[in-house]
């Protein structure tokens, strides 16, 4: 793009060495983690502070150019794909820890600043942040609260939303809203429940208030195998129903046991058609108790073997597997799709079923490796995008995926974000009204439309494909992180 | 599925609508009407009442999902009542104000109650809504699962919205299995001191899920397995109150039946950071410390006063209840907001209800 030199111009005054025109350097920005989808953006600016993230966007207002944040570039769903004409707005730099009060029980971090350094910053006083996505140690607060991410430890600890208490969002008029409060309790509308998922549509946030938790005094981890996938996702249930809500409840089926035990050797039962990772953290006391509930329900559902790991190396390994799930499953062939659906937990069983099925009829092999005390599932497609129509029949089949997660009641993307990945999808699950309301929301923020327009949430014209999540040759984007 | 022991439902949803667009087409406001138990709360609404309490009955709940979907009219009662067969609950334990309260207005009023502090408040326990906006259309946000990142958040917007963004006609709301033990421990000590303990056992991740400080008095609840309860409850220290009493004196407090608020007129709600200065900035005889010293009550003053009190603290504070019973008070009830805040909030208003006609003014003038 010939970017108006008035418009360089004055990005230039406020940002300095800050703006990147170059091709060359902005190549570096052409995708996030949803790698299929690739545009280089034409400008790039690298803020070092609020007031030049408040200057910028009155400069890109005056000249309705658009605007893209972005953090870490790990998201999965290409809510950071840049736009022709626009301008990509990077946080990394504002990555300043800004206070970490025990006593208030919070951390108030820049948006840049890692998921994971957040909880390091704290853990000297003891202190964590619970929200944990897999890509922790490079994804940035401010791309978590973009996102509302998740992690493994969401049934007790919650989402994003559930953990952040405060955010300063600047607006496409570069003026800066506090929304929220330290105490939980802000006066006016929730305002900060619908900008934390907005996926940079609403505001661009330069400024996070979480809630830190006391590390947990002991944690212990539960591996059960079972002979029957229905009876393995019927015994999640059954764990809740007994009053117990674990740190986590993790599950595999067979092909996801044996490409897991074949890459990490985390001494997973091969003979299993299912798998079980139960963790339960607190109070040692409490611990205990929690712990010889959860034998006594998984070993009456019919596990055929329940084994809780001796010591934290052994629980590591144990870990090792169920995070190394992903990269494993990408060995047993070129292409992978992971879909990303949550359904009610009873369902459990009917749609890993119902995919079953469609595995068979597609001709296309899948594994699961999944959230299940959130009845969040990430069925991998297996298929060669190479042979003939693999690659539309692997679409076909997870876009069936995702209609029989929301028939059964649930939603087409549990953690993932819609980006422009899940906008077909998300015709299944709204109704026109429904998705002219977000549009008019996303008005009420951002009345010109210059923020990630086109992301999140789909036209009534586009209501029409479907995609997913696309991994050529097993190689992720960021690939030395571990997704999960 | 375990409603096989709830109450008949009925289904006013259609009616609800006509009576909505036939408001919009006179340009007639209205005020929404659970079971008017917290008329008091936020400011009056001059306005035609519009009855969302036939529009009830639990619709889906099943104990192993922890997600409970009912009408909004279904009286919050008989959804605990439910709960508490299956051994759950409603994890912000809630004040009622009244036995016919409903869910729909829990929700809209987005009041938690003492739990508030260990279980966060209403909006973290929201899973999905369907809403009746201001022009007639029904919208359904959100729904029963526990991770659902599909379209804005619109939901958990709704609670605590006090009716002015739409009538909540449905809610899906997480539930909580309740704790396999609960001890309540007493003990006198001043404010700070209190506070302190507080702050420190949360630090310690020790179960608190209740705390009240008055008249030089703190009562807290913990709660956990039995195995671990003696232990905690000795160190935190403190005698312990009998389980009948305790649970009284707890719904007391969630109610505002305990004394304290007998009298208190004008009652303000103040909302204080957790800093080390927080309580020496009232009157430790007039007030009530709840949430660890995150929520006070202050029994009498006028606003310049009580404003200068909480923004001292770095919080805020609502005119909970005004004068005198049923006395209504002209003035804002809620702290004011920086007026590009404010614009936002008539923008958002608009999207939900295009003509205003909906509690117009309930929460701000003009809003």
């Amino acid at each position: 793009m010939a970017a108006d030199p008035r418009l360089l111009q004055e990005l230039a005054a406020v940002l300095g060495p800050g703006l990147l025109c170059s091709a060359e350097a902005c190549v570096a920005f052409e995708c996030d983690a949803l790698t299929a989808h690739r545009r280089s953006p034409d400008l790039v600016a690298l803020p070092t502070s609020v007031e030049q993230v408040q200057e910028i966007l009155r400069i890109c207002r005056r000249h309705a150019v658009p605007v893209v944040a972005r953090g870490s570039g790990t998201g999965l769903s290409g809510g950071a794909l840049p736009i022709a004409g626009g301008l990509l707005l990077v946080l990394s730099r504002l990555n300043q820890v800004l206070e970490v009060d025990p006593r208030r029980g919070l951390a108030r971090v820049q948006p840049g600043v890692t998921n994971l350094a957040v909880s390091e910053a704290a853990a000297p006083c003891g202190m964590y942040y619970a929200p944990d996505p897999s890509s922790q140690v490079a994804c940035s607060v401010g791309g978590n609260v973009a996102e509302n991410s998740g992690g493994v430890h969401c049934l007790k600890y919650g989402l994003t939303v559930h953990n952040v208490l405060e955010v300063k969002l600047v607006t496409m008029d570069g003026e800066l809203l506090t929304l929220g409060a330290e105490t939980g309790e802000a006066p006016g509308l929730n305002l900060l429940a619908a900008v934390v998922g907005s996926e940079g549509l609403l505001g661009v946030v330069v400024e996070v208030t979480v809630r830190l938790l006391p590390i947990p005094r002991r944690v212990e981890l539960l591996l059960a195998a079972f002979d029957d996938v229905g009876r393995c996702a019927a015994a999640v249930g059954q764990v809740i129903a007994a009053g117990i809500v674990p740190a986590g409840l993790e599950m595999m089926d067979a092909p996801a046991i044996r490409a897991a035990e074949a890459f990490a050797r985390c001494g997973y039962p091969l003979d299993a058609q299912a798998l079980l990772l139960c963790e339960v953290d607190g109070l040692p006391a409490d611990v205990d108790d929690e712990l010889a509930r959860v034998r006594t329900v998984l070993e009456s559902a019919g596990a055929t073997s329940v084994r809780v790991a001796a010591d934290a190396n052994e629980r590591a390994r144990m870990w090792s597997g169920r995070k190394s799930a992903f990269p494993a499953v990408g060995r047993l062939a070129p292409d992978y799709y992971c879909m990303d659906g949550t359904i009610p937990r009873r369902h459990l069983a009917e749609v890993l079923a119902q995919i079953a099925a469609l595995s068979k009829a597609h001709g296309l092999d899948v594994a699961n490796v999944f959230h299940a005390g959130d009845g969040n599932l990430h069925p991998l497609i297996l298929f060669d995008a190479g042979k003939d129509d693999e690659l539309e029949r692997a679409e076909r089949f997870g876009a069936e995926i995702l209609e029989a997660c929301v028939a059964a009641g649930g939603t087409v993307t549990g953690e993932h974000g819609v980006g422009i990945e899940k906008l077909g999808p998300m015709c299944l699950q709204f109704t026109g009204a429904e998705l002219e309301a977000f549009h008019a929301l996303k008005r009420a923020f951002d009345p010109a439309g210059l923020l990630n327009p086109g992301k999140a949430v789909p036209t009534l014209a586009r209501c029409a494909d479907y995609g997913a999540l696309h991994v050529h040759g097993g190689k992720l984007p960021h690939a030395h992180l571990p997704r999960f | 599925m375990a409603l096989a022991d709830t109450q008949p439902g009925q289904d006013l949803a259609e009616a609800l609508v006509e009576q909505v667009r036939d408001a919009s087409s006179r340009r007639t406001p209205l005020r929404i009407v659970g079971a008017d138990t917290k008329r008091f709360y936020g400011r009056a609404v001059a306005a035609e009442a519009l009855q969302v309490s036939g529009h009830r009955g639990v619709l889906r709940y099943d104990p192993a999902e922890l997600v409970v979907t009912a009408r909004a009219g279904t009286p919050l009662a008989e959804i605990e009542a439910l709960l508490a067969r299956h051994g759950q609950r409603l994890p912000f334990e809630p004040p009622a104000f009244g036995t016919a309260a409903t869910i729909g207005g829990t929700v809209a009023a987005g009041l938690a109650g003492p739990a508030r502090i260990a279980r966060g408040p209403v909006r973290d326990s929201v899973l999905g809504a369907r809403l009746l906006t201001g022009d007639g259309r029904v919208l359904k946000f959100g729904g029963e699962v526990m991770k659902n990142v599909a379209g804005y958040d619109v939901s958990r917007l709704l609670a605590g919205s006090l009716g002015i963004l739409g009538v909540l006609l449905e809610v899906s709301l997480k539930v909580l299995p309740v704790a396999a033990g609960t001890r309540t421990l007493r003990r006198r000590v001043d404010a700070q001191a209190a506070i302190d303990t507080l702050v420190d056992c949360a630090r310690r991740g020790l179960p608190v899920t209740a705390s009240f400080w008055h008249a030089g008095e703190l009562s807290l609840r913990l709660e956990g397995s039995r195995a671990s309860l003696d232990e905690i409850a000795a160190s935190v220290g403190g005698d312990t109150i009998g389980g009948v009493d305790a649970a009284a004196f707890w719904q007391e407090v969630r109610e505002h039946r305990h004394p304290f608020f007998a009298s208190a007129y004008p009652l303000w709600r103040l909302h204080l950071p957790l800093s080390a200065a927080g309580a020496s900035v009232v009157r430790q005889d007039r007030v009530v410390f709840e949430w660890n010293g995150a929520q006070a009550w202050l029994d009498g003053g006028d606003r310049p006063a009580i404003d200068l009190v909480a923004r001292t603290a770095g919080g805020h504070a609502t005119l909970f209840r005004p004068v005198a019973p049923g006395a209504g008070d002209a003035g804002e009830v809620f702290a004011p907001l920086p007026s590009a805040l404010l614009d936002l909030h008539r923008a958002v208003k608009r999207v939900f209800d295009p003509l205003g006609i909906l509690n117009p003014g309930r929460m701000y003038a003009g809003l």
